[in-house]
């Protein structure tokens, strides 16, 4: 096993992170605005940025899932406990001992476990709950007449609401996590270039190399 | 998706549409920004696009005759007839000419509400019409007709005599005269008091009026209909005498620089029965336009615009067309009433009427409208006024079904406050949408033994009239025999709210409501509208109390963590 720079996230990859980042920020701010938080937008230019930006975030999703699935990339997001409790341990103590990340990209595992885990939790739970909710929320004058409607349109809105929380609660986590370990540049620059260190087996590094040289360096 | 069907606009040059655009911030050359960047003016070029066509209707220099619907032009030269070269001695002789070519016009007019005063509630049986109603301003015109009537479309009722058969007594010249010298004065003398009023009125060239006559004009209508309530838009807060030349700003259907449309473009009559009732009200049209040749009876927007009036040229139009189903095409468009610079009456005191000075009535003025003008804010009759301009409404679900409190209403004598006409409606009900309405609050006498509303002897000759004669009591007590009513004997003042749904003053749509003044959780329109979950103005307190929390207690715990980092011993990847 040694480290090589090896190409892990794909153009497509790369193209969903980025265009996913743009649409999610838009979708909080107008989101927030549209709730009351700020007024950095009208009701009605909120209101057009949130859906369009909410439609083109889900033809996103329509596309990185069929990727994920016909690429096979959706593996590196099973649940392991594996290796789990020694990265939650870094976090909460031996970061500030100044030890190092105890988890090794390999070329079919590129998340660590808590990571794995928070984005499969992100990718099942989260997203779902906010794109079910907000599509039921958008089309709510198609089942007005529905009885108890405005109660309903009441607890999808608190869903709605709730998720956006959570969501950038995770943004919050997710962009300082990028300062630990290596410096912050260096956790981006692998969305941007696409290469990152990776623990490689000889066979994976003689397969790279001979069948795929471009993606290792 | 249908625009605005039917509608003929002349081509004029428009102004240009102004664009607005938002401009990427220049973050950098990374792939960032760059994606960033895209989607912005991506999404700004999508939301700056204007709907086409601004303004609506479009502004015309030159102003034609009035639009009257679909009859135009006519057939006859009014003044080429001999039966119209007079001389006549009143108007009921003008009426004899009229009908005489128009022969069947008697009939037809006769069965509607200008003749009958009177109108049978079909849901509630409920007895209405102005001949027997009670409102917050005069309060009653039933024994009052010497005054009253004079905004009846007929010669000569004053009295429970009048005969409702006879069509020569119908005034035709009221509403078709186009002269503008016509009036009509009181059908009774009244007290001496109020005679003065009437003297120093030039005599009406009635032959002149009658070869004048033509279809009615607003004018014509709002000689009764921009003076209900004893003055200028006192009653409706939403027809006032600044209709009668208005600009577009103020009713871009009326405005002489704009539609230039006549009260009965909308309200379209067949037979001299006009469609739009007060009393019946089509809180939520869901036929739309009809095919061609139809729905050429009713007066609602939805008749004109059809069911997704709003072209759907964006996202935000998509929505307002959703809305129909919520929300009256008024609520948004009529910002505020009593635009125009004339005032209307938003409260009125009854308690205060009566004062005299050396035993004479008098009035005082202390109100100037907006055109400038003068208002009594103090009359003996009356009591006293308070005025209010530029009015924004108060909203409401409305499923069109008035319940009003009629002479024959019970309540309880020692009520807070009696509604004139409760509405009924609300999220729950389909027919419903939310309205606007202008609120009318009085302070006006009711029999205090029996909870009922009375007919007060407001005109007349006799002792009683209160106009002239300032006696409260003694106007109630015979209001109330003359027509063989139960009253008390003790008589007070009780709070009376009347509510007037309001559909003119249309303003152009750059000026209507735009969606945050109502989605908003600060000073929204609808702030008062219940049964909904209104996004903007409503929130889940407890999820917002814990997301903020959640934000705030992981942005301080990244703090504490990264702070921490900062103070630790480093290790070789730090």
């Amino acid at each position: 096993m040694a480290l090589h720079h090896v190409k892990i996230f794909s153009i497509f990859e790369r193209f969903w992170h980025w265009c996913q980042m743009a649409l999610i920020m838009l979708l909080l701010i107008s989101g927030f605005g549209l709730h009351g938080f700020h007024g950095l937008l009208s009701f009605e230019d909120a209101v057009t940025l949130h859906t369009l930006a909410a439609f083109a975030l889900l033809l996103l999703w329509a596309f990185s899932v069929f990727w994920l699935f016909t690429t096979g990339a959706w593996r590196h997001f099973i649940p392991t406990g594996s290796g789990l409790w020694s990265v939650l341990r870094f976090y909460v103590y031996g970061i500030f001992k100044g030890e190092r990340h105890p988890y090794r990209k390999a070329y079919w595992r590129k998340h660590n476990p808590l990571q794995a885990l928070a984005y499969l939790v992100l990718k099942i739970v989260l997203f779902p709950a906010i794109w079910v909710s907000g599509l039921t929320y958008l089309s709510y004058y198609a089942w007005r007449n529905l009885p108890n409607a405005p109660v309903w349109l009441e607890n999808i809105a608190l869903v709605h609401t709730a998720a956006a929380f959570a969501i950038l609660a995770f943004v919050l986590i997710h962009v300082y996590l990028l300062t630990t370990g290596h410096s912050f540049r260096e956790h981006v620059m692998p969305m941007i270039t696409g290469f990152d260190e990776v623990d490689l087996t000889p066979e994976e590094e003689a397969y790279l190399r001979t069948d795929e040289p471009s993606q290792i360096r | 998706m249908r625009g605005l069907p039917g509608f003929r606009t002349p081509s004029i040059p428009r102004r240009p549409v102004e664009k607005r655009s938002m401009r990427p911030n220049p973050l950098g050359r990374s792939f960032t920004a760059g994606v960033l960047a895209v989607s912005l003016s991506l999404f700004g070029q999508l939301i700056s696009a204007e709907p086409s066509g601004w303004p609506t209707p479009p502004a015309s220099e030159t102003s034609g005759p009035q639009i009257s619907g679909p009859l135009r032009g006519g057939t006859a030269d009014h003044t080429k007839f001999e039966a119209l070269k007079g001389p006549f001695a009143n108007g009921s002789e003008v009426t004899q000419a009229c009908l005489g070519c128009h022969t069947e016009t008697g009939e037809h007019f006769m069965r509607n509400i200008h003749w009958t005063w009177s109108y049978t509630d079909p849901n509630t049986g409920q007895q209405l019409g102005k001949r027997y109603l009670i409102n917050n301003f005069c309060t009653n015109s039933r024994g009052n007709e010497g005054m009253c009537a004079q905004c009846h479309a007929g010669y000569g009722w004053k009295d429970e005599t009048f005969d409702f058969t006879d069509e020569t007594k119908i005034d035709c010249l009221v509403c078709h005269e186009t002269t503008g010298t016509y009036y009509k004065t009181p059908n009774s003398e009244g007290h001496a008091a109020c005679s003065v009023m009437l003297e120093g009125k030039p005599p009406i060239d009635l032959v002149a009026a009658a070869q004048s006559v033509d279809l009615p004009e607003r004018a014509n209508c709002g000689t009764c209909h921009f003076n209900g309530g004893g003055g200028d838009n006192v009653k409706h807060g939403d027809l006032s005498t600044a209709l009668i030349k208005p600009p577009r700003s103020l009713d871009v259907h009326m405005g002489v620089d704009g539609l230039n449309f006549a009260c009965s473009a909308c309200h379209v009559t067949n037979q001299h029965v006009w469609a739009g009732s007060r009393y019946n009200v089509v809180s939520k049209d869901t036929e739309g336009t009809g095919l061609p040749g139809q729905r050429s009876d009713v007066a609602t927007c939805e008749s004109c615009h059809g069911l997704a009036p709003h072209p759907v040229d964006s996202i935000a139009a998509f929505k307002l067309n959703d809305h129909v189903q919520s929300i009256a095409c008024q609520t948004c468009h009529i910002p505020e009433f009593a635009r125009g610079g004339v005032a209307t009456v938003v409260d009125w005191d009854w308690r205060t009427a009566g004062k005299t000075r050396n035993g004479e009535g008098y009035h005082e003025e202390g109100y100037i409208q907006g055109n400038g003008d003068h208002r009594y804010t103090y009359k003996s009759i009356k009591g006293n006024f308070t005025y209010d301009e530029n009015v924004v409404p108060e909203y409401d679900w409305f499923d069109g079904q008035m319940r009003y409190t009629t002479i024959d209403t019970r309540f309880d004598p020692n009520a807070e406050s009696i509604e004139i006409n409760g509405f009924t409606g609300s999220r729950e009900d389909e027919r419903s949408r939310i309205w606007p309405f202008k609120r009318m609050h009085t302070w006006q006498p009711y029999d205090k033994g029996n909870g009922t509303l009375v007919y007060t002897h407001l005109w007349g000759e006799d002792e009683a009239a209160y106009w002239g004669n300032y006696d409260m009591g003694a106007a109630i007590e015979k209001g109330m025999a003359d027509f063989g009513l139960d009253y008390s004997g003790e008589y007070g003042f009780i709070e009376t709210l009347s509510w007037w749904p309001i559909t003119h003053m249309v303003a152009p749509k750059e000026q209507a409501l735009a969606c945050g003044d109502c989605h908003t959780p600060k000073d929204s329109r609808l702030a008062e509208v219940k049964g909904v979950y209104l996004p903007g103005r409503d929130r889940n307190r407890w999820i917002d109390i814990l997301g903020t929390f959640l934000v705030f207690g992981i942005f301080g715990g990244i703090l504490i963590h990264g702070g921490i980092r900062f103070f630790s011993p480093k290790g070789d990847q730090h």
